[in-house]
């Protein structure tokens, strides 16, 4: 019995590892000079630098809804914000590069005729507080909404409807132009960080490596997270709430600590997003988008940390090639997805792998 | 004796046509003469009420008409009184001074206000009111005593009291006060408070008829919001009385609710495009209820069926399934019918304002579907409580084993009951169809309103589902003024999270043992 | 630790939807004592254990633990107050290992910060081995609690009610399922424990209540019917009239 639970385990890190191996490789491989068969595109380095923060997104919902199943319907709105965080110093730096010119107001405000800078955008010229607030912004979002719903119980379902309501909500607001966050249109444009322009290939690179490590980070947060006691519990609330309140623990601050950290996670992802696909606008936070990150982890096998980043890969991955010749269909396949995974593969590819291995 | 009753038809002004040519040419050229004789010649055409004499007059008060050496008169190049071409050259424009321009003013109000069209004496009445002068007031007197078309008096009254109120006499500015306190419109306050700087006596007078104004306004625009507030609440509830059914009762949390209101809203256009040309055209809509229950129950049936029931005791999955299922419906109707909006024509009996009273005024369809949402909701309450399968229903839901062993066929009464709700949702789609753009993601708008909507009113309780909705709606509406649409929403949501912490089962809550699973 | 604080139940009431769960119940649960409580179905016995354990707040009455008014806290509070419980259906974890159930059931800290950094000492891990022995599911100690059978259940349950190591513990049918041995070494459990700490078994299984041997409350309709020693009890006609009459 240990043998065979210590070899599935390191079959487990043999595939941590292999991933983290092969993410290494578009960098590298672009870096070869133009012309050479092996050498990647640009496009290519963008894409997968995409695709890692999609993968935080999916480990930070994994921890949430795989451990202590919270399925929160408005991960999204989370990304959305540590994405606007980083917006708005990417709007800071541009300076008076505007098509306006104005030395300290981003164009869009120059155009709605505002007069100073808002009081909640001070400060975001600096980098170190913009990356702050893409992870305090996020993470006070999910401390109040996930106090006032664990608080007085509300699970399954009934949250999850609270958490779509809370992205649709953010998304109804962060349309108006009057919120001071560029309307429909966004942020864009953006021109350089730390005083890298964005659109050099060793900016790129940058961005890549950021993102990659990002994600080494976070998983190995999570897995600590989730190997410790304190991911044994989150298992115990998640299988039997109120038997794990009769035992004498608090439930409602572990799921908050756990929702908060998540939350933080999916912010931190939205922040290395924005300057690698160079805009953040208010369709990040339709209740589309968080729910088809839901499908990436529900797709890879949830509760297992490393499926949610599988199936946030493998899910793009598929989303990306469909789209390129039939983008018709590509919401055809992803509601078959959602109706393959949930009746058929219950725990998802690692699921499947793990039968395979057995 | 003939002439006699001529003169004295032409002397009350009620007879145009018997107005002589030959004096109508002589009273016109009359107006190229000095002022004295200008000011008669207005006044007199002016009563007699001759439609020909009112291009003349406008002419003259612009100051296009002109005077040849010899007399004749010239609008342009064209004959004042024959409108037929002539040479203008030599012709000297018309001069006039104060006591023209208000005999003039007096004059063409007067030829207008009798104008058979509307729209011109509806003009004539704003002119009027904009010249503020007391010697207007008989020619008001006359032409309300007169006037049947509400807009038209409306104004009227305006004028007259602007009029009454820029007299000498302290009594009739009183009486104008009284009058224009009275209408209780915008325009009349705005006429009072002008009035207000020259009439310093009148002060508490004016005050109290802009109360008076201020009040009403208030009234109407309360009603107004009421009723807006009470049209939504009623669109809520029918896009959440089939939520009640599928996930209050049956507990099945079904996210492609919002997208059978949608195939609703295409059913709907699809019985309007069949009919359309026969008979039956002006009958579409109450022919497309019972359709759109039709598709959206078998539907419905299929997908409880089909896939809703392997995943029974697992809501979480149950809600991603069922969304995968709204977004192939979603992306097949955008495939099939394109992403523009479709047309879906509202009936003659539809159309149209109705005023309440107190002027309030409401659209015809909001009012319908208020009253289809009730009906809906009765419906819905009957057959659950008076026919066998709503028996069936609630002993399936309070005991399944027992229902079971009693003979009941469970999986029947859950295919039933599913299809039941869907059916409803797209009953909401026909009303929805009447007021929202139809289109492939006419629901996702609706779902989590609607959820917001069963929850907040109480699981499992369809008179929680009725009040649930119409608080939810007339908050909406009455928040909007103040915060705007966008904030109202988001002012509501929070509210109801707010509020679940109080009452965490809603407003209507099953207490006891099963409430607990 | 105090020792020795005391059930203490006044004119409970509760009511679901006009039913009356509890009609004005009273009950004194002395420090150290082993008490039965007995009764038909729907006497209202679970539901007493919901008051206790804060799951249920009564209408009206009064509940105390020593000096804590058990109807203003919430369940995790008053589980850390002492008071233990083991349901009519066992309740554990089913995705985590035995060994796992009793870990969390342990008596330590129980924050959030110190479920992060916990690290199983010896002394803890002897602990669950103690319990282990004393539940027979020590060869099992490695397998999910999924796939345990329903006696191994009842006695996980236990187990982790001895892992709280609470004062008053309250057991809800400890013995269903179990074999006559099984019963009996569960009797022989309650009574070692009790006398260090107060214990409320519900049961319906007669014989097991006359193994145990101490004072029995019979429930009837949400109030006390009778209250004494078993043989006493079963005098009672009141009692008779209640499980054999009508």
């Amino acid at each position: 019995m240990p043998g065979i639970s210590s070899l599935r385990f390191n079959l487990r890190l043999l595939l941590v590892a292999l991933i983290f191996v092969l993410l290494l490789l578009p960098p590298l491989l672009n870096a070869l000079p133009a012309g050479h068969p092996l050498r990647v595109s640009d496009f290519v380095v963008a894409v997968t630098g995409k695709w890692i923060c999609y993968a935080i997104l999916a480990l930070s919902i994994d921890l949430a809804w795989g451990y202590a199943g919270i399925l929160s319907l408005g991960h999204g709105a989370f990304f959305a914000l540590g994405g606007y965080a980083m917006g708005m110093h990417l709007m800071r730096n541009i300076g008076d590069r505007g098509v306006y010119g104005h030395p300290i107001l981003p164009d869009f405000m120059v155009f709605l005729g505002y007069k100073e800078l808002p009081w909640y955008w001070l400060g975001f010229e600096y980098f170190p507080f913009a990356m702050l607030m893409a992870l305090l912004v996020p993470g006070a979002l999910a401390g109040l909404v996930g106090w006032l719903a664990f608080r007085s119980r509300i699970t399954g379902v009934y949250l999850s409807i609270i958490t779509q309501a809370m992205t649709y909500a953010l998304m109804l607001a962060f349309f108006r132009n009057d919120m001071g966050f560029g309307g429909n249109n966004g942020f864009t444009d953006f021109k350089d960080l730390l005083g890298v322009p964005l659109n050099t290939p060793s900016a790129r690179t940058g961005l890549y490596l950021a993102a990659f490590g990002a994600l080494l980070i976070t998983l190995l947060i999570s897995a600590h997270v989730v190997q410790s006691k304190f991911g044994r519990l989150l298992i115990a609330i998640r299988d039997a709430e109120s038997r794990v309140r009769f035992l004498g623990y608090d439930v409602t601050a572990f799921k908050l600590f756990v929702f908060v950290l998540s939350a933080m996670m999916a912010g931190l992802a939205g922040a290395l997003y924005v300057p690698l696909v160079g805009i953040i606008n208010p369709g990040e936070f339709s209740p589309g988008n968080s729910i088809e990150a839901v499908v990436w982890v529900a797709f890879g096998g949830r509760g297992t940390l490393i499926g949610a980043i599988l199936g946030a890969f493998s899910v793009n991955a598929l989303k990306t090639w469909l789209t390129s010749f039939a983008p018709d269909l590509w919401l055809l396949v992803l509601g078959a997805l959602f109706i393959v995974v949930t009746l058929f593969l219950p725990r998802g590819l690692i699921g499947l792998i793990k039968r395979r291995g057995a | 004796m003939k002439r006699l009753i001529l003169t004295l038809l032409l002397v009350l002004g009620l007879a145009p046509i018997c107005f002589a040519q030959n004096e109508f040419n002589a009273t016109a050229l009359r107006l190229g003469g000095s002022f004295g004789e200008q000011a008669e010649a207005v006044e007199k055409l002016g009563l007699s009420g001759d439609p020909r004499a009112l291009p003349l007059l406008q002419a003259l008060a612009d100051g296009k008409l002109a005077r040849m050496p010899d007399g004749a008169l010239r609008i342009g190049d064209a004959d004042a009184l024959t409108g037929a071409p002539a040479d203008a050259t030599g012709a000297s424009p018309v001069r006039i001074n104060n006591r023209v321009r208000a005999a003039l003013r007096s004059a063409l109000g007067r030829l207008q206000i009798v104008s058979p069209d509307p729209a011109e004496r509806l003009r004539a009445a704003d002119g009027i009111l904009r010249s503020r002068s007391a010697q207007d007031l008989p020619l008001l007197d006359a032409a309300l005593a007169r006037e049947t078309v509400p807009r038209i008096r409306e104004r009227l009254v305006l004028a007259q009291g602007a009029a009454r109120l820029a007299s000498d006499d302290e009594a009739m500015k009183r009486a104008g006060i009284e009058s224009l306190g009275a209408s209780g419109s915008e325009a009349a306050r705005t006429v009072l408070l002008e009035a207000r700087t020259g009439n310093a006596g009148l002060a508490e007078a004016i005050d109290a008829a802009v109360a008076r104004i201020d009040r009403q306004l208030a009234f109407r625009r309360a009603g107004e919001l009421l009723f807006q507030g009470l049209s939504l609440g009623s669109v809520l509830l029918l896009a959440a009385l089939g939520l009640a059914v599928t996930f209050g009762v049956m507990g099945v949390i079904n996210m492609a609710h919002g997208e059978f209101v949608m195939l609703g809203a295409y059913t709907t256009f699809l019985v309007q495009e069949a009919l359309r040309g026969t008979f039956l055209a002006p009958w579409a809509l109450p022919l497309a209820v019972p359709a759109a229950f039709l598709v959206t129950a078998v539907l419905g049936a299929a997908l409880e069926r089909g896939l809703i029931r392997h995943l029974y005791g697992r809501p979480l999955e149950t809600l991603l399934m069922t969304f995968g299922v709204g977004m192939m419906l979603q992306q097949a109707v955008r495939l099939i019918f394109g992403a523009q909006n479709r047309e879906v024509s509202s009936p003659a009996w539809m159309q149209g304002t109705l005023m309440l009273p107190g002027e309030i005024s409401v659209t015809q369809n909001r009012l319908w579907i208020i009253v289809f949402g009730i009906a809906v909701l009765l419906l819905v309450m009957a057959a659950i409580r008076f026919t066998r399968f709503g028996l069936e229903m609630r002993a399936v839901v309070q005991n399944r084993r027992i229902a079971a062993t009693m003979g009941i066929r469970t999986g029947r009464v859950d295919a039933l009951t599913f299809a039941f709700g869907s059916g409803i949702a797209g009953m909401a789609g026909v009303a929805l169809s009447q007021i929202d753009n139809v289109s492939p993601n006419l629901g996702t708008g609706y779902i989590v309103d609607s959820f917001m909507v069963v929850v907040f009113g109480g699981v499992g309780s369809l008179a929680g589902t009725l009040i649930g909705a119409l608080t939810l709606g007339v908050f909406n509406k009455l928040l909007e003024p103040y915060t705007g649409v966008v904030l109202a929403k988001v002012a509501v949501l929070v509210g109801i999270m707010l509020f679940i912490q109080r009452r965490p089962k809603g407003l209507f809550a099953l207490k006891g043992r099963a409430a607990d699973q | 630790m105090k020792k020795g604080a005391s059930l203490y139940l006044d004119g409970i009431t509760v009511t679901f939807d006009g039913f009356r769960a509890l009609n004005n119940l009273s009950l004194i649960v002395e420090p150290g004592e082993l008490r039965a409580v007995i009764g038909p179905n729907g006497a209202g016995k679970t539901t007493m254990m919901d008051v206790i354990t804060g799951k249920t707040k009564p209408d009206s009455g009064t509940a105390r633990f020593g000096d804590h008014d058990l109807t203003r806290l919430d369940e995790t509070r008053i589980a850390n107050l002492g008071i233990g419980r083991k349901f009519q259906k066992p309740t554990m974890f089913d995705a985590l290992t035995v060994f796992e159930n009793l870990e969390l059931a342990l008596k330590a800290p129980r924050g959030t910060l110190a479920a992060l950094h916990w690290r199983l000492s010896g002394e803890a891990r002897e602990r669950i081995d103690e319990v282990l022995t004393e539940i027979g599911l020590t060869e099992r100690a490695k397998d999910r609690a999924g796939i345990l059978s329903h006696g191994q259940r009842q006695w996980l349950e236990i187990g982790m009610l001895l892992m709280q190591d609470p004062e008053l513990l309250l057991v809800d049918e400890p013995v269903a399922g179990m074999t006559d041995q099984e019963t009996e070494h569960t009797a022989a459990l309650l009574r070692r424990i009790a006398g260090k700490r107060s214990v409320v078994v519900v049961e319906h299984d007669l014989e097991f209540v006359r193994a145990l041997g101490r004072k029995v409350t019979v429930l009837h309709e949400g109030s006390v019917l009778s209250e004494g020693p078993i043989e006493q009890v079963q005098e009672d006609p009141r009692v008779i009239d209640v499980y054999l009459g009508r």
